[in-house]
């Protein structure tokens, strides 16, 4: 073949509509391959919802129930902490809820649950997602004197308050989330289900 | 080429340039003569990079990478499989090596100020070394399936999360799940073991390649090239094999000794290399009292949790790796050598060493303890942060004020 009159144009064309052709090619190649991180359809169907008998669950105390394998922190708080929940507001982040993501509407009040004195929270932390301690006394901790009760994470020094609001000065920026719930009877928590079933 | 060329050899040659190259970079590779102790540390990355490999090889042939039997296989590699304890423990003990040679290696770049021009693409080849040794021990940490194993991925899977928009389903792909499971272990495995190494040795090799084309820097930023003799040698060079290599045998003899003392009789490190935490299984419901990295990962992680607030934690992390990236167009020095660089430099340089030593040891500690019953844990890492990235950003101002020593035309010291 001549080497003479090369059309650089329409080598370039060529070229350009080669790389172009080729380019897309490898993007439907890498498709699968970036598909295949996704949760499998395994790990979407693992969303049971979890069943918990709170009839032994004492005033003040807490107990962890395992929801989608992550921890669920359930509380029967005092009548003298929630009477404590409303002089926090101006050491809080977002004392109002104001990130509605963060409970269901059905807890978007000050104690952040359906009934006021039982508190269900998600325990994994909204800054980097370690499990927050349940530190209920009211009294000076290292981490904050003036302490008034409630969550201290051990990785970043988190702090929430006895309703899961983040304080001023802790790494978090969200509240903790207060996952779907709802009761069977007066006994038995239902954790993922929005609707009251009895 | 050489005239009684062994037949065997010329065979090959002719059809595999096996001599060239091996004169290219080794017999007729001319380093200068008076490279110091901080020479030392690129071969030592090498041997432990080797280490890292051979053992891990060997202990992929008997672990498990699923959540039900990861913890088990590696008790089982440390209690049943013959030699299983020492393997473990050389990976294990090379991996805390590896960053000890990294990091030495990296100080001595900013001592002598390799980095600078013409080295620019060495020094980034070093840098995406150094980022995906840090990927690649990160995930292997995950591996066993411990406590710290598991809240360690929690943490550094959850930085992703800071991202606005799509942080939370980066997250979620990351992991494969909508928590950290049996499908992160497997896809860290398999990165680990296979995607990881890949990169590191081709980019080992790419960092040779760059080095070998503009030739070594040495403690005076001297070029050596500039004066050469009739046959084109420079004089203050000396070839890499056998001068080199002899030397370095004693280096790397001194350092498997350091290595050898540590592995048998320290293998944990006191809690530094594995942390005790890591000898309970993965608990999904629990984090472990005090959870930090090991140590590798101190500075970074002391900066992440210096600033409270999520996202510009992250970022400062972020970018405290990446102004590293940049260093060579920061420095505007005339001079390389930090023997000639003006006070400022020569006071800096050694200081930023201290504090990213600092900072490693603060990453390690509870964040609400005191350094040395002097000052609040919290706020010597401010401190030191503010330094980490004024040294960096101020850099080019002061290496461009101050003032600098004549650099001798041939290097001093030397054999």
């Amino acid at each position: 073949m001549s080497q003479d009159g090369v059309n650089n144009s329409r080598r370039l064309l060529l070229l350009g509509s080669t790389a172009a052709v080729g380019a897309v090619g490898a993007g439907f190649v890498a498709v699968p391959f970036l598909a295949s991180w996704n949760p499998s359809e395994k790990a979407k169907a693992a969303g049971a919802p979890a069943k918990v008998d709170i009839s032994k669950l004492e005033p003040g105390a807490m107990l962890t129930a395992e929801w989608r394998g992550k921890p669920v922190y359930v509380v029967r708080r005092t009548a003298e902490v929630l009477g404590m929940l409303d002089g926090l507001a101006d050491r809080l982040k977002d004392p109002e809820n104001g990130n509605k993501a963060q409970q269901p509407a059905y807890a978007d009040n000050l104690q952040r649950s359906r009934q006021p004195e039982l508190l269900v929270l998600l325990g994994v932390c909204t800054h980097l997602g370690c499990a927050p301690k349940f530190f209920a006394e009211v009294k000076p901790e290292p981490f904050d004197a003036d302490w008034k009760g409630g969550f201290f994470c051990p990785c970043h020094g988190s702090r929430f308050d006895m309703s899961g609001r983040v304080f001023n000065g802790s790494p978090a920026a969200d509240n903790l989330i207060v996952p779907p719930y709802s009761f069977e009877g007066d006994n038995v928590l239902v954790i993922g289900i929005d609707e009251e079933t009895a | 080429m050489s005239q009684q060329k062994n037949p065997i050899m010329g065979w090959i040659d002719d059809r595999l340039p096996v001599t060239v190259t091996y004169e290219k970079h080794m017999s007729k590779y001319y380093a200068p003569k008076n490279f110091n102790f901080w020479y030392f540390f690129g071969v030592l990355s090498m041997i432990m990079l080797v280490n890292q490999i051979l053992t891990g090889i060997w202990l992929t042939m008997n672990f498990t990478p699923s959540a039900d039997g990861a913890f088990a296989s590696v008790e089982y590699i440390m209690r049943d499989v013959q030699w299983g304890w020492l393997l473990r423990y050389m990976h294990s003990t090379g991996a805390t090596f590896f960053f000890i040679a990294i990091y030495l290696h990296m100080m001595r770049a900013l001592l002598y100020g390799s980095y600078q021009k013409p080295r620019e693409l060495i020094w980034l080849f070093g840098m995406g070394i150094y980022l995906a040794l840090m990927a690649e021990a990160f995930m292997g940490y995950v591996l066993p399936w411990g406590q710290m194993s598991y809240w360690g991925a929690q943490v550094i899977i959850s930085l992703f999360g800071a991202i606005p928009v799509i942080g939370d389903d980066l997250t979620t792909w990351i992991r494969g799940d909508f928590l950290i499971s049996g499908a992160t272990l497997n896809r860290f495995f398999a990165l680990h073991v296979i995607a990881v190494p890949l990169v590191i040795v081709a980019l080992v090799v790419l960092h040779l390649l760059a080095l070998h084309e503009v030739g070594s820097n040495n403690p005076d930023g001297v070029d050596i090239k500039k004066h050469k003799d009739e046959n084109g040698v420079p004089l203050d060079g000396i070839p890499f094999h056998p001068f080199y290599t002899v030397h370095d045998m004693v280096g790397i003899v001194v350092f498997l000794i350091v290595f050898c003392s540590v592995m048998f009789f320290f293998p944990m490190g006191g809690g530094f290399m594995l942390e005790y935490a890591n000898f309970e299984p993965a608990n999904g419901l629990k984090t472990p009292e005090h959870i930090a990295p090991v140590w590798y990962f101190g500075a970074f992680y002391t900066i992440l949790r210096a600033i409270p607030h999520k996202l510009t934690g992250v970022i400062a992390m972020g970018a405290a790796i990446a102004i590293l990236f940049v260093l060579p167009w920061l420095d505007k020095s005339p001079v390389k050598s930090i023997r000639y660089k003006g006070v400022i430099s020569k006071t800096l340089i050694p200081v930023f060493g201290v504090a990213f030593a600092i900072l490693t040891w603060l990453g390690t500690q509870p964040s609400s303890g005191e350094f040395l019953h002097l000052i609040n844990n919290t706020t010597l890492a401010r401190w030191l942060t503010a330094f980490y990235f004024g040294y960096f950003l101020l850099m080019p101002f002061y290496t461009r004020m101050e003032k600098t020593k004549p650099v001798p035309e041939r290097v001093t010291g030397g054999h």
